[in-house]
């Protein structure tokens, strides 16, 4: 697939960019807030997985581990340190950097499903840590951190404030996801994912542009994290349980793997499903999210997005 | 007399447990082992069909009357049946695609399987007896040993020794390697590859099941009983070495060895010391112990 | 849903009847109950399902006997033991759907979650289902109420007993986990306290299923008692293959969190012979055996405690809210720690200040098999623990709220 494109779809991109935003400024007023913040959370969370094994070809299985250590150590500081939220929320990114490149190092001279089961190995090692550090709380989680006031200023206690700084926290995430993808860094990650010998011939020291990539990917998953301490002043031990590493993949697959939007997409439709039939199905949620993971294996590998692109392309040739 | 401040006795007899959950590994391992090496897909679902083995058994006996030994052989037929029906109408389509959509199908079939059965039967669980011709124990003078348990390692070996023999030794077995070298030479060469895949798949499923008939009088009978150990049991297939028969045994047993002694060191530890050897493995041998690189 | 609606209808057609009646101050005219409870995990047997429709009798059985002025409406959702949905949840019901109590609660973290919105929504958090003693010490507040038990009270309640009957040598088996530690903390003082001896324990890892190397361990200690500091299946399991290897008959088992789902899983022929404390059970007397017989008939199984539980903390705040004529918390609150509750569930039970409901608790050993005459009929009440012994002092409360 080429990738460039006619300036007249550029110009469209932009324009769909631009609506989505405007529709995130305003959507708290229509949509419950809190719901909101979570949906951004994951979707950042989601974008950046998807920045690994989309752009990257690399399934990582441990991605919670970042999502929950910045959890932790953005909760910590904000809570025992009395640190502002944007010092927790960078703390939090960072330590999840630092773990994503420590992560890396290890994982990233493996391919395909070794490379999974490292990651998946060193993220099992973390849950036991964060399970027998004190200060973690265990399965109690670590609760009651405050939302603080941003800058020392903002009251964020204060819900639709609470909304922007999230708001404000995906856009830059995504932005960055963005621009890393359009950049030569992002075409060379493509270029290894097609073909790695090939990358490797052409001179390109593929290891440090994989591990980079990890880097960035876990630093932003940390920012997710971080952020939905925050938000819901609490992290607890499911946010590094295999099982989030599991859901990220849902949501990215469900989504459109490989697409731009689509993590964002997977994991709205996602965390709104939950939303929705924790009330109304009850025992029967997991029993829903098995069913789309098969329908989406067996017909929509493409996910929504991919699907739609693929729609408007048809149409486009005809 | 003492080994590290640890009783003799008390480690041997942590060392044959050890030896016992050993044997449960590798004839999980060894199901997985056989799919991926001729499937190339990694199945998710193996918990679940450990899970289901284990309720057959479980069903037969209390509903219908049916005794172990038969629930032995009858279980791993039913959900072997199962797993051939699943993979003649969803594995199949997958095999030309990469690793991840295989692992992401039985993901969500595993977690299908397990939330009808918590609906049907609840999430405490139910018991099943050890066979009467079972029932009691030896005094090995360090430890009392429950016959059951003994039946589990002879069982569980001798069915995975014969796996293997099967499978290196017998003109099944070549056709079954051969498919796994090279599926189009194969077929080229008039066998029937499809039908080959499809009985792999469900044998290696069918083990799965015997495994849960095996450990039903063990373990509580529960709807999530193999949500946590699939995990275990992909990290011994990946320090095996994806695919090889022989590795997924061996690993499985010496797995379980390690972790006994774990709980005798360490306990805590119990449940993460095969990530942390899995890591060690892997990047000492980047195709497993036994894989070839 | 269709539940939801024929409550609404009865309500209306209560309000109906009720017709020139006074105007109530409840906020909107309805009083709403949300129960956020695990449908689908590990405590679904133990709360679940059953929580959701002992929620359902109570409205039910409020509406037709104190015939409220009110409409009473229910919500419910699966928290899948996942704080921040429980919290998201809790959030949305108190914001958004005017939900004025959240109810049920299991799971520690979702417990601790909840109350906090709870304080800070000023609205009423009613717990059922949760063991944890932060609640009503470390983390207590004023709009909390813990109702039907804690690890506590089941720790004290059953090491003392058996202490006292002469298992004086303890060995703990712990899950590695905050509640398992707690419960090994509490029980371990209350051996030696009563002249026992904890001689060691052995951490395992949450979940486990495997647990013989733990139980030799266990048996080589030669303790008299093995307490099972964990829940669910790991103490099922627990159970299970300790009768496999021969420990059970010589050593004793204690079971230091158990639910009668528990036992029903297990069998007797597994558990006969245990002690365990419980807060209800169906077998008491008429009164427990009418209300479990109409739960058994929607649900086929009997209530645990914190079914039964939750029945009678909806019905007793319900019975506050008609009382005072309002939904204002403060007031409810004031009003539901004032009256004593007198049910088919507690005696006399009485809200402390600290957010601890104190009731008799119930010391149980497993009838053998052959004492067993129907089905559910699995124990033995060998001792009334009177309210004021059950939990935990109030002097030794480590809640702010407590005036010492």
């Amino acid at each position: 697939m080429s990738t460039t494109k006619q300036p007249s779809a550029l110009i469209k991109t932009e324009a769909l960019y631009t609506a989505l935003f405007v529709v995130g400024l305003i959507a708290p007023f229509a949509i419950y807030p809190t719901f909101l913040m979570k949906l951004f959370c994951l979707a950042l969370f989601a974008s950046a997985f998807n920045l690994l094994l989309g752009f990257a070809g690399l399934l990582s299985f441990g991605h919670a581990a970042f999502l929950g250590t910045a959890g932790y150590v953005c909760g910590l500081m904000v809570r025992d340190m009395g640190v502002t939220p944007e010092v927790g929320i960078i703390a939090g990114t960072a330590a999840a950097g630092l773990l994503g490149w420590l992560f890396g190092v290890l994982a990233i001279r493996r391919t395909g499903i070794y490379f999974a089961m490292i990651t998946l190995a060193l993220a099992q090692m973390v849950y036991f840590i964060v399970l027998q550090v004190k200060a973690t709380g265990g399965e109690d989680g670590l609760q009651g951190v405050p939302r603080g006031h941003l800058f020392g200023l903002v009251d964020l206690s204060d819900n639709v404030a609470m909304y922007y700084l999230v708001y404000a926290v995906f856009s830059i995430g995504f932005f960055i996801i963005y621009r890393t993808i359009h950049s030569p860094f992002g075409q060379i990650l493509k270029a290894i994912r097609e073909n790695e010998p090939r990358a490797i011939s052409l001179g390109y020291d593929v290891n440090k542009f994989k591990l980079m990539a990890f880097v960035i990917s876990a630093s932003l998953a940390g920012l997710a994290g971080a952020t939905k301490t925050l938000v819901f002043q609490l992290t607890s031990l499911s946010d590094v349980h295999w099982h989030m590493s599991g859901e990220v993949v849902l949501m990215t697959l469900l989504g459109g793997l490989g697409t731009i939007l689509g993590p964002a997409v997977g994991s709205a439709t996602i965390v709104t499903l939950q939303n929705e039939l924790a009330d109304k199905v009850g025992s029967w949620v997991t029993v829903i999210m098995g069913l789309i993971f098969v329908v989406c294996v067996l017909a929509f590998r493409r996910g929504i997005v991919g699907e739609i692109q693929a729609l408007i392309q048809r149409a486009g040739i005809r | 007399m003492e080994i590290f401040g640890v009783p003799s006795a008390l480690l041997g007899s942590q060392l044959l447990v050890g030896l016992i959950n050993g044997s449960f590994y590798a004839i999980l391992s060894l199901g997985l082992a056989i799919i991926f090496g001729l499937l190339n897909i990694i199945n998710f679902a193996h918990g679940a069909q450990y899970m289901m083995g284990a309720f057959i058994a479980w069903l037969a006996l209390t509903k219908f009357n049916v005794n172990y030994w038969v629930a032995l052989i009858a279980a791993p037929l039913l959900v072997g049946l199962f797993g051939v029906i699943l993979e003649r109408t969803m594995l199949r389509k997958l095999y030309k695609l990469d690793h991840l959509y295989g692992l992401l199908l039985t993901f969500g079939l595993a977690l299908i399987i397990e939330g009808v059965f918590r609906d049907q039967f609840g999430i405490s669980g139910e018991s099943y007896d050890v066979p009467d011709a079972l029932a009691g124990g030896i005094n090995l003078g360090f430890m009392f040993l429950p016959i059951y348990r003994a039946w589990v390692i002879v069982a569980s070996l001798t069915v995975c020794f014969g796996t293997w023999y099967m499978i290196e030794k017998t003109r099944l077995g070549a056709y079954l390697r051969a498919g796994t070298e090279n599926s189009q030479i194969v077929q080229a060469l008039g066998i029937n590859v499809p039908l080959l895949i499809t009985f792999t798949y469900g044998y290696g499923v069918a083990l799965a099941a015997f495994a849960g008939v095996l450990a039903a009088p063990v373990f509580q009978v529960n709807p999530l009983m193999g949500s946590n150990l699939i995990i275990v049991v992909f990290a011994v297939v990946v320090i095996g070495g994806m695919g090889s028969i022989l590795g997924s045994i061996v690993t499985g047993i010496g797995l379980g060895l390690i972790e006994g002694l774990t709980r005798v060191f360490y306990p805590e530890a119990s449940a993460v010391v095969v990530f942390v050897i899995m890591v060690i493995v892997l990047l000492v041998r980047p195709a497993g112990l036994f894989g070839k690189a | 849903m269709t539940m939801k609606k024929a409550i609404s209808i009865a309500c209306t057609t209560a309000l109906a009847a009720l017709s020139g009646g006074v105007q109530a101050q409840v906020s909107g005219g309805v009083v709403k109950i949300g129960v956020l409870t695990d449908l689908s995990g590990t405590y679904s047997d133990v709360a679940g399902p059953g929580a959701v429709q002992a929620t359902k009798m109570a409205i039910e059985d409020f509406i037709a006997k104190e015939k409220p002025d009110f409409k009473i409406e229910m919500v419910s959702a699966d928290h899948q033991n996942k704080a921040d949905i429980a919290s998201n949840k809790a959030r949305e019901w108190f914001e958004r759907e005017g939900v004025d109590t959240a109810t049920e609660l299991v799971t520690t973290s979702v417990a601790l979650a909840v109350m906090k919105i709870a304080k800070e929504k000023d609205r009423i958090a009613l717990m059922s289902g949760p063991a944890s003693t932060p609640i009503t010490n470390e983390q207590c507040n004023d709009v909390t109420v813990h109702y039907t038990y804690d690890t506590y009270a089941l720790a004290n309640g059953t090491a003392k007993a058996v202490t006292k009957q002469g298992g004086k040598s303890w060995f703990f088996l712990t899950a590695d986990y905050a509640f398992g530690q707690a419960l090994e903390k509490d029980a371990s003082a209350v051996v030696t306290a009563n002249g026992g001896k904890v001689l060691g324990s052995v951490r395992h890892p949450f979940p486990g299923s495997d647990f013989s190397s733990f139980l030799l361990k266990a048996q080589s200690s030669g303790a008299q008692v093995i307490g099972l500091a964990n829940a669910g299946a790991d103490t099922t399991n627990a159970i299970k293959q300790a009768a496999e290897f021969g420990i059970t008959p010589t050593q004793s088992l204690a079971g230091l969190l158990m639910f009668i789902t528990d036992v029903h899983s297990l069998g007797l022929k597994a558990t006969q012979g245990m002690y365990l404390t419980d807060g209800f059970y169906w077998d008491l007397n008429d009164e427990t055996r009418a209300w479990s017989k109409r739960f058994f008939g929607v649900q086929k199984k009997m209530p645990t405690m914190v079914q039964a539980g939750q029945y009678s903390s909806v019905y007793h705040y319900l019975k506050a809210v008609k009382a005072v004529g309002t939904d204002d918390t403060k007031k409810v609150m004031a009003q539901m720690k004032k009256t004593p509750i007198n049910d088919f569930f507690a005696k006399n039970g009485q809200i402390r200040e600290d957010g601890r409901m104190v009731h008799d608790m119930y010391l149980m050993q497993v009838k053998k098999p052959a004492e067993s005459k129907y089905p559910w009929d699995y124990y033995h009440v060998r001792q009334v623990i009177p309210a004021a012994e059950a939990f935990q002092p109030l002097a030794q409360s480590r809640c702010p709220l407590v005036k010492k």
